[in-house]
């Protein structure tokens, strides 16, 4: 096994065309239990920790451009305003400890149906994109396209992540985890919510409860033709029960959990449904606050 | 590979270090700082826990050779020079926070990072800062009367200076 | 060889503490300062130049004949010393706690998932690891024996042991059996006499003692063919006496010493990687360290046994309990280790701390190709306590009674005779520690104003902000036996020396008491102080040079080797005395050390202890044998089988989000009777810790096993309590003292395992109007959506 570590970049790109099936590792915090459990032997170990610019975060106003080894400690700390989702969604990664090495490129790295992150960057919007960097350039990834199997992302051989582009929030967002404790824990079943009044749009992400994380389309149509055809944009009146109600069913509908050692099929799909409902309602509520205050 | 790095303030050198070791096996069994815990090695239960450039992290999920030229600082460098115990660390033995004491090493590099951060948190904000450091003996509540030890007499050392 | 130094032995030097604290004080652990150092070194600290490392080739199969073992490709490896299989074992193939019925390494079969078929030992973990999967094993995969139904059915399914291995502790798969009829038993007849009754069936899911501290040692071979091993264990002299047969040695050439503990809870009961270690150090002739990985030390070590329980009790219209019916089926697994004690305990105690006039009991544990089973906390009464205490609530259901009040109506108390005929001849304050749990505070009801998410069920996963979330308070109590019962002598030693040191009296207490982190060297150096009147107190390295302590385990080291050093301190006392008398003709009969003087009540100071010492040290060695029990009768589980009870009541305080199925504990208050507190800040921990424990069997804990296959050995899946699950835990200590025990003491650490985990069910039930027959409580439960 071979340890590479690249002072910049451009050799950090350099090293992955060269070496296609070098493992990178940032935090660790996925690669290490690897490691540790002998589970996986890469060819070569990659280690981004000395590229400084993966650890950093811009804004125009209008998108995040997030560094991908800035740590989750990091986005609830600094970045909560922004992307209010991916900043709760962090703050249920591991531990304190965790939370100061791991990051959002590691979890689409990863792309393991139980990382934190995906749900609220699915719910952040179809613009939310990849940036897959290689030596043969910069290629843009719609968040859309880019979990194509079970562990499986839609990289090249030869690229690395280097940041995700992320719509600053326009409306609530809210990420929420099932766990059998309190704290420390992998995803038993997870959905990220958010609202964009901008363009009048919903966004939804389920994690751990399909090959891949994924958005529940037919939800997210839904409640957009309700919330435009009631004019509830404008009005900011209550959804109803019925309307909560069949949001939920239908992200439910949208998942295709299995049974495993961490939760059955029917509680993920049941748990779906009541964090849809529940999230719904929380940033629901929030809007309304919001425009009346603007009125 | 040769990996050289700074511990508790001490250049410390490892050679013939296998590219997929940890820097905690590293700090355990080539330069003699066994004080770290080898609990899980999965990130789970904190007891291996060290500052690394004055971060918390579980050094069993760092790799070794991303601490080339760093700084690390482990419980053994809690105490100060002279041996004399540090704060946090009396207040886990006067508020009988250590049983089998292999959670205690991590427990006491996070609650350190917690203090200085934070010199009085409520219990809430010790339950969450220390949420990632597991203890099977005591049932976390002496652990708790320890970190309002600790934050008690940082407060009052505050309050003399 | 064994003039070389092992690094990482400070603590298992002798260790100095000057203070004043005698018993019922709370002075400070004389081993605090190294843990909190990083410097007290455990197990998996130790580090001896040369020193190779250890692992083990394991199963993946449950079942399975093993047609050929290969190791050429392994020994093949560079860096690779050794591989070992069942061939290259010297001496006995088998060993095991109560029964010799497991192989050192595997023969011809494998019968659980990660037993032990080879052994490697290598420069590095990495090349060990390497050299391991290099080893080629030809399997005959067999169905595995799992269920209950299919291990009593073996002509269909067959044998996990072949019958004519058997010893004459087992029939079919039963590894052993108890059974129990008192009163009338329970017949028609009885069945009649009840107005009320109640039946149930309940389930116990497969705990895991999760200690922090990985198995681990270190063996290094000694210049006279022995082998000396620094290692974690709960007992040095019964690890030696399976060792040394396997070894082939004398058992004087098998020395070991205590190494730093993490933790134990019945996990290192039975052994583990000792004679792995030994067999390779003595194969190579170097030092060889074995540090199990969180995984392996899932497949290392015997869990609690997994109960399937039926239940019937009945009762008179105003809350008397008429009969109790039960019958409990423990897993044992693939073999014996502590079953027979984990039945002995399920049977005797299997029906609660309760008058019941006719009772009829049926225990076994069973062979399986499931994962071994053995002592953990509490063994087989936590399984019980969760059957008759969910009975108990049952039936005040059914009765329209207070639930605490039908309890204490049935409560046994000093006098009362249990069902195994044995008179309970202490204290027993059952209705008293109800009484007090009930009347402590409650905790203010959840603030929906105020709402922190990190206190509510699901906490930061932020799950909910107040939607769903319904509060129930349960109560339960529980009994458990104390030291090891059915006329097991489970001694302990102690040796007291007393010298002059530096100018001082130096009390020196050597045992071979296991550390694990309770505390017993605290309370030694108490007793020491209160018996020789004495400040300075050495506790010398616990190992195989002074007699036997017994188990850290049963809550009976305070008991048993507190008491030895209680007798060996007083005979070193009187010893001293005498020699004053001799030399000085005191005639009084009313002296005492205290304060480093020999004092008479009458006539004051006679002289410091240092001037009556002189160069002279004064050394005493005793035995401590707590009083017979006899085993209990095969079918009518009749005998003075228990040493003593101990008992622990407990409130829970849960809110639930009944919508989601996810429980948060708010309050957790436990009452326990200890005897007498020798350390009431080490006490409390005890209570504190246990109480976590069954927490976390309550509504987390289960090792999940498919088919024979462990589904989660590690601590992402089998989770225990984080300081966000572990609320406030109350404690109130009575100390009501036991006539026959030491200072009046009560065994302390188990009590709060065997009671606090059905009060949370009770208070889950409560709030969520489920029915849960089966621990741990999982959202599906909650949710039906199982």
């Amino acid at each position: 096994m071979e340890f590479l570590r690249p002072a910049t970049w451009d050799e950090a790109l350099a090293a992955k065309a060269e070496h296609p099936t070098a493992l990178p590792i940032s935090g660790g915090t996925d690669v290490m239990v690897e490691m540790n459990f002998d589970v996986h032997r890469p060819s070569a170990i990659l280690d981004l920790n000395r590229i400084t610019e993966l650890t950093e975060w811009s804004s125009d106003g209008d998108v995040v451009r997030l560094g991908a080894a800035v740590p989750y400690a990091r986005i609830i700390e600094e970045l909560s305003g922004p992307l209010p989702g991916l900043a709760l969604a962090a703050h249920t990664v591991g531990s304190p400890q965790i939370r100061n090495r791991g990051s959002v490129g590691g979890n689409l790295g990863a792309a393991s149906p139980a990382g934190d992150s995906h749900p609220a960057l699915l719910a952040a919007g179809r613009g939310v994109s990849v940036e897959a960097h290689s030596v043969r350039g910069v290629r843009l990834v719609p968040i859309d396209e880019f979990y194509v199997g079970v562990k499986r992302n839609s990289l090249e051989p030869d690229e690395l992540i280097g940041a995700v582009r992320i719509p600053v929030a326009d409306g609530p967002q809210q990420f929420s985890k099932i766990g059998t404790r309190n704290a420390m824990v992998i995803a038993v079943c997870a959905f990220g919510f958010a609202l964009h009044p901008k363009d009048g749009t919903v966004g939804t992400g389920i994690g751990s409860a399909a090959p891949t994380p994924r958005r529940a389309v037919e939800a997210e149509e839904y409640l957009r033709g309700v919330l435009a055809e009631r004019g509830l944009w404008e009005s900011g009146e209550l959804l109803g029960p019925e309307v909560v109600q069949r949001f939920g069913e239908l992200v439910k509908a949208a998942a295709s959990p299995i049974d495993d050692v961490r939760g059955t099929a029917d509680y993920r799909r049941h748990a779906l449904a009541v964090m849809a409902r529940r999230t719904l309602t929380w940033c629901w509520n929030d809007y309304r606050k919001q425009i009346r205050s603007a009125a | 590979m040769r990996v050289t790095f700074s511990a508790n303030g001490k250049p410390v050198e490892a050679d013939d270090v296998w590219e997929g070791e940890s820097l905690l096996y590293v700090l355990r069994e080539r330069v003699g700082l066994p004080g770290s815990k080898n609990a899980c090695e999965q990130g789970e239960c904190g007891s291996c826990t060290v500052y690394l450039d004055g971060v918390p992290v579980c050094s069993c999920l760092v790799a070794a050779g991303q601490v080339q030229g760093r700084e690390v600082r482990t419980v053994e460098g809690l105490a100060g020079e002279d041996g004399e115990l540090g704060l946090v660390q009396q207040a886990f033995v006067d508020a009988g926070a250590v049983q089998c004491g292999f959670c205690t090493p991590g427990l006491l590099v996070q609650t350190d990072a917690l203090l200085a951060a934070d010199p009085q948190p409520s219990d809430t904000d010790i339950r969450e800062a220390l949420s990632g450091n597991l203890c099977r003996c005591t049932g976390y509540e002496k652990i708790m009367d320890a970190v309002r030890l600790a934050s008690a007499r940082t407060c009052a050392r505050g309050a003399e200076k | 060889m064994t003039t070389r130094t092992i690094q990482g032995q400070k603590n298992l030097q002798k260790i100095n503490q000057a203070s004043k604290d005698g018993i019922g004080g709370s002075p400070l652990r004389p081993d605090g300062t190294l843990k909190v150092k990083g410097e007290f070194a455990y197990s998996s600290d130790l580090w001896h130049e040369d020193m190779l490392w250890g692992t083990a080739l394991r199963s993946p199969h449950p079942r399975a004949n093993i047609l050929s073992v290969d190791v050429s490709e392994a020994l093949a490896v560079p860096g690779v010393y050794a591989v070992l299989t069942h061939e290259d074992v010297p001496g006995e193939k088998y060993y095991g706690l109560e029964i010799a019925d497991q192989p050192a390494l595997a023969i011809d079969k494998v019968r659980y998932h990660g037993e032990a078929i080879a052994l490697v030992a290598a420069d590095h973990p990495e090349t060990a690891r390497r050299a391991v999967k290099k080893i080629k094993v030809e399997y005959e995969v067999l169905t595995p024996i799992t269920t209950e139904e299919q291990c009593l059915d073996p002509e269909t399914h067959g044998y996990v042991h072949e019958p004519h291995e058997y010893r004459s502790h087992a029939y079919g798969n039963v590894c052993h059996e108890q059974r129990l009829v008192s009163g009338l038993g329970v017949t028609d007849e009885v069945r009649a006499l009840a107005d009320v009754v109640v039946s149930g069936e309940y389930e116990v899911g497969m705990q895991d003692q999760a200690f922090l501290g990985p198995e681990s040692g270190l063996a290094v071979p000694a210049e006279d063919g022995g082998v000396d091993l620094y290692v974690a264990t709960q007992w040095l002299h019964v690890d030696r006496q399976q060792m040394a047969p396997v070894l082939d040695l004398p058992l004087e050439k098998v020395r070991l010493t205590l190494a730093g503990v993490g933790g134990a809870f019945g996990g290192r009961e039975d052994l583990s990687m000792q004679i792995h270690a030994c067999l390779l150090a003595l194969r190579t002739g170097k030092p060889v360290k074995i540090v199990y990985a969180r995984d392996e030390s899932f497949f290392g070590h015997v869990h609690r046994h997994p109960a399937r329980m039926r239940y019937e009790h009945g009762a008179t219209r105003d809350g008397k309990l008429v009969f109790a019916d039960c019958r409990i089926v423990l897993d044992g697994g693939a073999y014996a280790s502590a079953s027979p004690a984990v039945v002995g305990n399920a049977a005797s105690l299997g029906h609660g701390p309760y008058v019941i006039p006719n009772v009829r009991m049926h225990a076994i544990a069973l062979y399986s190709n499931n994962p071994s089973c053995g002592a953990m906390r509490g063994f087989g009464a936590v399984q019980a306590a969760f059957g008759y205490e969910s009975q108990m609530d049952r039936l005040a259901e059914a009765l329209g009674m207070d639930p605490v009040e039908l309890r204490q109506l049935n409560a046994v108390t000093q006098g009362d005779r249990m069902p195994t005929g044995q008179e309970i001849d202490a204290p027993a304050p059952v209705a008293e520690l109800l009484q007090r749990v009930k009347d402590m505070p409650l905790p203010p009801p959840l603030d929906l104003e105020h709402l922190d998410v990190r206190t509510l069920p699901g906490a930061l996963s932020n799950t909910s902000h107040g939607e769903g979330i319904v509060r129930g308070v349960g109560y339960s109590v529980g009994i458990k036996n104390v030291g090891f019962s059915e006329g097991f002598d489970d001694y302990s030693t102690a040796r007291v020396r007393l010298e002059v040191i530096g100018g001082e009296p130096v009390a020196m207490v050597h045992t071979a008491m296991a550390e694990v982190g309770q505390g017993g060297v605290t309370v030694h150096a108490q007793i020491a102080r209160t018996e020789l009147g004495v400040e300075q107190v050495t506790i010398h390295p616990a190992n195989t040079e002074v007699g036997s302590a017994g188990s850290t385990s049963a809550s009976r080291q305070t008991y048993m080797t507190g008491g030895a050093v209680k007798l060996a301190a007083e005979a070193v006392r009187h010893e001293l005395l005498e020699r004053g008398r001799h030399r000085y003709g005191w005639t009084q009969d009313d002296l005492a050390l205290v304060g480093g003087k020999v004092v008479s009540a009458s006539a004051g100071v006679l002289i410091p202890i240092v001037d009556l010492l002189g160069e002279d040290a004064v050394e005493q060695t005793r035995e401590h044998h707590h009083r017979p029990t006899v085993p209990f009768d095969k079918e009518t589980g009749q005998g003075f089988g228990h040493v003593q009870y101990t008992f622990c009541a407990n409130r829970a305080v849960v809110d639930v989000d009944v919508e989601l199925g996810l429980v948060k504990v708010v309050e957790l208050t436990a009452v326990q009777d200890v005897g007498k507190a020798l350390n009431p800040l080490s006490v409390v921990g005890q209570i504190q810790g246990g109480c976590t424990q069954a927490l976390g069997l309550a509504v987390m804990e289960e090792i999940v096993v498919e088919d024979g296959k462990v589904r989660n050995a590690s601590f992402t899946d089998y989770l225990i309590p984080t300081i966000l699950d572990t609320p406030p835990i109350p404690v109130q200590i009575l100390e009501l003292p036991d006539p026959h025990a030491p200072y009046g003491l009560r065994g302390v650490g188990e009590a709060p395992t065997v009671s606090a985990t059905p009060s949370i069910v009770a208070a889950i039930r409560q709030a969520t109007g489920k029915a849960l027959n089966r621990i741990p409580v999982r959202p599906e439960h909650l949710t039906d959506t199982l």
